[in-house]
């Protein structure tokens, strides 16, 4: 079980592990301002506030998505790596690997974009290959090898991880829980951890792999085009490594919340029968839910669209029943106060459902027939990638610069406009996305149909606080983490404690 | 009432449900409980969360019926049945459509495919709405199904991203009202 005490010595980081943890910090602080920035250009394009080349509205598109994307899981695999590593020997070495791979995969995506590749982070056969002279095949190479080293150093670190949990539990199955679903005493000590980073290491490594394939499959193309491939089985394959990746953002990202969230409401958070049951489900439910992207691909048999929407729908059981009600009992009563750290990881418990639910109805076929591409669908990820996995993050910085100063987590009034700010202009900016939804705004359009500008601008208000209040956070963090000297010693805070 | 709207009504009332209860969590958070409140309200808690699993179950079960059993897509790879058929393909940047008037009220097949890259067949009323849609894929041929119930002019507007000439990629057919209709 998670310990109560607030910075518990076995979190504490010196050297070069702690530069290389700032390392992923800094680098996820930077990305997601400067890709915000980018987005907003944007939302202010279609909003006809901004003139923006129609070329580069979808450069920036696919810098955006794939930025986006890359940047969730590395700072989130910097999340499991600080908690995993106090149960599971973890080397050094790979977690550096990770994160150099990753900026030499930025390096090369960057290169690609820089030589005209537009083909947005799907690089759906056969459309790298088809670039009419706007972009060459050689950017999208260079785009397509990025990820390709950005998925290597994420397997590095996964099957170092996995080495790291089978040396301490025997096997993945043991770490998960799995002898505990049917019977036997669950030891409340097993650490949530253990089970959700290793549910990750599973599925993820398994989808990166699915990615991989695709990606030599369409290298391949891109240099002997003749050499033709299945486009449907192609795209099954990019959207199982796609939507795969994404998830984990937020199944690594919670991992925040079960380890800090009963440190600040002071109650204890134990690991039940229920809990594991929720992970083995939730192993299965994010590799067979990836066919709710290929509903309006009637070619596909039609039992797996069948199984892409029961997935999907099954998907909100441990969501909902676990982890959302699991952390909402655990804060229920228990004499909360408030900081950034518990606001956060309540916004994103908020941001995950409400965009989930969001997913679930839209992998319903019936209601993919007429929102399928529409804003609904960056409508609910954004609302749970904005409002839920950067919540976490943000949860686990502000919770990162106490423990550097050994002090009471913060909580000034910059700090609370600051969540203001950024919680009503997320939502704006959600509304604006989904209600384009409800009226048929096709999504990546540089230039939308006159009826529906309103949407545009209306999010674009929303994005711009956004902007602001994130713009505000990352130099409030980063002066937390470099600012002043941390204290030789100050006093632990203990919430677990009344007189804390 | 279309199927965004009743989307958008579920989608508002289930975000309105839940931002109240975490509003309610929030403010019972900051109150404290002595050792025996924590623990009947870890027996209620647990109560719960098997009628909130027994009310998600019950809805999944009717949900899933409701909307899986008349299957939405029709059925690929048979003879048409339709007393229209229309051939759609779709290319860099423009639809081919082998015919551009159709009649209201009789089922109406869309045979959709690409001659090139991924693109998508969305259909939209005079009123703006997407009414059907589906892939069009290289090597692939979607069969669409629709039943036009008011006449005028719709759009076919593509939602697969295919490149710099995307959103030009429309075009428009008219459905006018049946004969003798």
């Amino acid at each position: 079980m998670a310990s109560l005490t607030l910075y518990p010595q076995d979190e504490r980081l010196a050297g070069r592990e702690r530069t290389v943890f700032n390392l992923y910090l800094v680098t996820a602080l930077v990305l997601v301002v400067v890709l915000m920035l980018v987005g907003l250009t944007m939302r202010l394009s279609q909003a006809t506030w901004v003139a923006l080349p129609k070329n580069t509205f979808f450069q920036f598109l696919s810098l955006h998505g794939a930025g986006m994307v890359g940047t969730a899981v590395m700072v989130t695999t910097a999340g499991m790596w600080f908690f995993l590593r106090k149960y599971v020997r973890l080397h050094t070495w790979a977690f550096v690997t990770n994160y150099v791979l990753f900026m030499l995969g930025v390096v090369c995506i960057l290169v690609g974009i820089y030589q005209g590749y537009a083909a947005l982070w799907t690089y759906l056969y056969p459309l790298p290959v088809s670039g009419m002279g706007i972009w060459s095949p050689a950017s999208a190479a260079w785009f397509m090898i990025g990820y390709l080293l950005i998925g290597v150093g994420q397997l590095i670190f996964y099957f170092d991880a996995a080495a790291g949990v089978i040396a301490k539990h025997g096997n993945l199955g043991r770490a998960m829980g799995w002898p505990w679903l049917f019977g036997g005493t669950v030891d409340p000590e097993h650490p949530k951890t253990v089970v959700a980073g290793t549910s990750m290491i599973i599925a993820n490594s398994l989808g990166i792999l699915a990615g991989a394939v695709s990606l030599v499959m369409s290298l391949v193309n891109l240099l002997y085009p003749d050499i033709k491939i299945d486009p449907l089985f192609t795209k099954s394959l990019i959207y199982w490594f796609g939507h795969m990746y994404i998830n984990a953002s937020i199944y690594m990202g919670v991992i925040v919340i079960y380890e800090l969230l009963s440190r600040y409401s002071g109650k204890p958070y134990p690991l039940s029968r229920v809990f594991l049951w929720g992970w083995a489900a939730t192993t299965i439910l994010v590799l067979i839910v990836f066919p709710h992207h290929l509903l309006m691909d009637f070619a596909m048999p039609h039992w797996i669209l069948v199984v892409g929407q029961v997935a999907s729908w099954s998907s909100g059981f441990p969501v909902l029943l676990v982890t959302a009600w699991g952390a909402l009992t655990n804060v229920y009563r228990s004499n909360m106060r408030w900081s950034m750290p518990p606001r956060w990881m309540l916004l994103a418990l908020f941001g995950w459902i409400t965009g989930g639910f969001a997913a679930v109805l839209d992998s319903t076929i019936r209601v993919n027939l007429v929102m399928h591409n529409t804003q609904w669908v960056p409508g609910h990820f954004h609302t749970y990638l904005l409002l839920g996995v950067l919540a976490m993050v943000l949860a686990l910085m502000y919770h990162w610069i106490g423990a550097r100063r050994n002090a009471p987590p913060a909580n000034s009034l910059l700090d609370r406009i600051g969540f203001f700010v950024y919680l009503i202009g997320g939502l704006i900016f959600v509304y604006g996305f989904l209600d384009g939804g409800r009226r048929g705004v096709a999504r990546r359009m540089a230039e939308h149909w006159p009826e529906w500008v309103v949407t545009d601008q209306i999010a674009s208000v929303g994005a711009v606080l956004v902007v602001l209040a994130m713009t505000y956070f990352a130099l409030r963090i980063l002066a937390g983490m470099f600012g002043g000297s941390p204290p030789e010693s100050s006093r632990v805070p203990n919430l677990a404690d009344p007189a804390g | 009432m279309a199927v965004q709207g009743i989307v958008w009504v579920i989608w508002l009332t289930g975000m309105a449900l839940i931002a109240l209860a975490f509003v309610w969590i929030v403010v019972q958070a900051g109150k404290p409980a002595d050792d025996g409140t924590r623990d009947r309200t870890v027996r209620r808690g647990h109560a719960l969360q098997k009628w909130f699993f027994g009310l998600l179950l019950a809805a999944f079960v009717v949900g899933s019926w409701a909307t899986l059993r008349h299957f939405p897509i029709p059925p690929q790879g048979t003879a048409s049945e339709s007393a229209q058929t229309v051939d759609v393909v779709g290319r860099m940047w423009s639809w081919e459509l082998s015919t551009s008037t159709l009649e209201a009220g009789s089922e109406v097949e869309f045979r959709v495919t690409s001659a090139d890259v991924n693109h998508g067949f969305a259909i939209y009323s005079p009123d703006g709405h997407i009414q059907t849609q589906a892939q069009a894929m290289p090597e692939y041929t979607n069969r669409v199904v629709h039943t036009f119930s008011e006449p005028g002019t719709y759009t076919i507007q593509c939602l697969e991203y295919c490149g710099i000439g995307h959103e030009p990629m429309k075009t428009t057919f008219e459905v006018v009202a049946a004969a003798g209709g």
